[in-house]
């Protein structure tokens, strides 16, 4: 449907030949585009729902008073993910989770999971790599998150926390305060929803485009294996050196996806790839600026650290069983 | 009257600070309307989300960006 509706603008509404290159890459660019911000919409909307019934408070109340023996690292990683994120709410969130009392190793994945596992990231990949590694994607990110907060989690990393916060630490379970359910019916709260998933779409959507016209450009002009030579499955520094140069990038989810489909697409392994751009969306200069009021930059860079290089052996385990 | 937008700074606080300010100025309200940037003073008021509205020292909105009538009810109009 989409596709027709491309076909019809381009080629009857613009009048553009089939058989030419700027019509065919137009017509990419439109249907892509199209696919992609309905994609966010849909899902926006469906995390929107969902989090309509389980605010993040109630997660916190949950987590603080029950005892789960390592459930509590798999929700924190799922919450993380549905939680519409926004690197200026990761310190209250952070000092929340420290106040209700749940263990920085839990609160620590979900700081993993929440900017890496996004609404926009499942949008985009969906939009862009399908099915399959939108799946892989998923789960390697939960994984990831719950793997990298539990090591944190046990290397009593407490102590690196900034002063205001131990205290917060100490005061905890204090103020635990009772968390009111909405009574609004449902289809009274859906306009609100989609209102904000219309909102979440708006703010990423000049990434989205600018991302997808620059990707629609480079699928032309750049040769077959043109990447192939520097960063093959075969170099073993493939994966390190793609994580180093994307951890200090602050690039857009939205922008960043629908380019590095055209490097994967032009022979980058499919790992090395999914490295990059697990570092790109997951750990950013910004995000370390905003979390210098929680930790010292002892602990950022122990955090930081960490991540890095689980993300390093992930590109390298989808490198292997892909390529194999 | 008295009501503080609280946020560190980003697109969505300074969205919901203008949004409540235009229908103030609008209305020709005597309200004193503050931004509260300060991390510590935001943690006061033990939010989890932010933007958050604080109306004398209540909590009426916490996490999204208020729409215009959401700023009505706050204002009491």
């Amino acid at each position: 449907m989409i596709q027709s509706f491309a076909d019809y603008v381009v080629y009857n509404l613009f009048g553009l030949d089939e058989s030419s290159r700027f019509g065919v890459a137009l017509n990419f660019f439109l249907y892509d585009s199209i696919k992609i911000i309905l994609l966010l919409f849909f899902i926006s909307l469906v995390m929107g729902i969902i989090n309509a019934y389980f605010p993040i408070e109630k997660l916190r109340n949950y987590l603080s008073s029950h005892k789960l023996y390592g459930l509590d690292y798999f929700l924190a990683a799922l919450f993380g993910g549905i939680t519409p994120f926004c690197s200026c709410s990761s310190v209250p969130l952070f000092i929340g989770f420290v106040r209700g009392g749940i263990p920085l190793g839990v609160t620590l994945t979900f700081l993993i999971a929440s900017p890496l596992v996004s609404e926009i990231a499942v949008a985009m990949f969906l939009g862009t790599f399908g099915l399959k590694v939108t799946l892989i994607y998923i789960i390697s990110g939960t994984l990831l998150s719950m793997i990298g907060g539990f090591i944190l989690g046990k290397m009593r990393l407490e102590k690196y926390l900034s002063n205001w916060v131990k205290e917060a630490q100490i005061q905890s379970n204090l103020q635990s305060e009772e968390w009111k359910a909405e009574k609004t019916p449902f289809l009274k709260r859906l306009p609100t929803i989609a209102r904000e998933s219309w909102g979440i779409v708006k703010g990423v959507l000049i990434y989205i485009v600018i991302g997808i016209g620059i990707g629609a450009t480079m699928h032309g002009y750049v040769p077959e294996n043109f990447f192939e030579r520097f960063l093959s499955a075969e170099n073993w520094w493939g994966v390190p050196l793609a994580v180093l140069l994307a951890v200090p990038m602050y690039a857009n989810a939205a922008g960043i996806v629908p380019i590095v489909e055209v490097f994967v697409a032009k022979g980058i392994p499919l790992g090395t790839a999914i490295a990059f751009m697990m570092s790109i969306i997951g750990l950013s200069i910004p995000e370390a600026t905003m979390l210098k009021k929680v930790m010292t930059w002892r602990l950022i860079g122990i955090f930081f650290g960490v991540v890095s290089l689980l993300i390093i052996l992930s590109g390298y385990l989808f490198n292997f069983f892909f390529t194999s | 009257m008295e009501i503080k937008v609280l946020g560190p700074g980003c697109t969505k606080c300074k969205t919901t600070f203008k949004a409540i300010e235009k229908v103030i100025k609008k209305n020709n309200l005597d309200v004193k309307l503050t931004k509260v940037e300060d991390i510590m003073e935001i943690m006061k008021y033990n939010i989890m989300a932010t933007p958050a509205v604080v109306v004398d020292e209540e909590i009426k909105i916490k996490g999204k960006v208020p729409n215009e009538n959401e700023i009505k009810n706050l204002l009491g109009l």
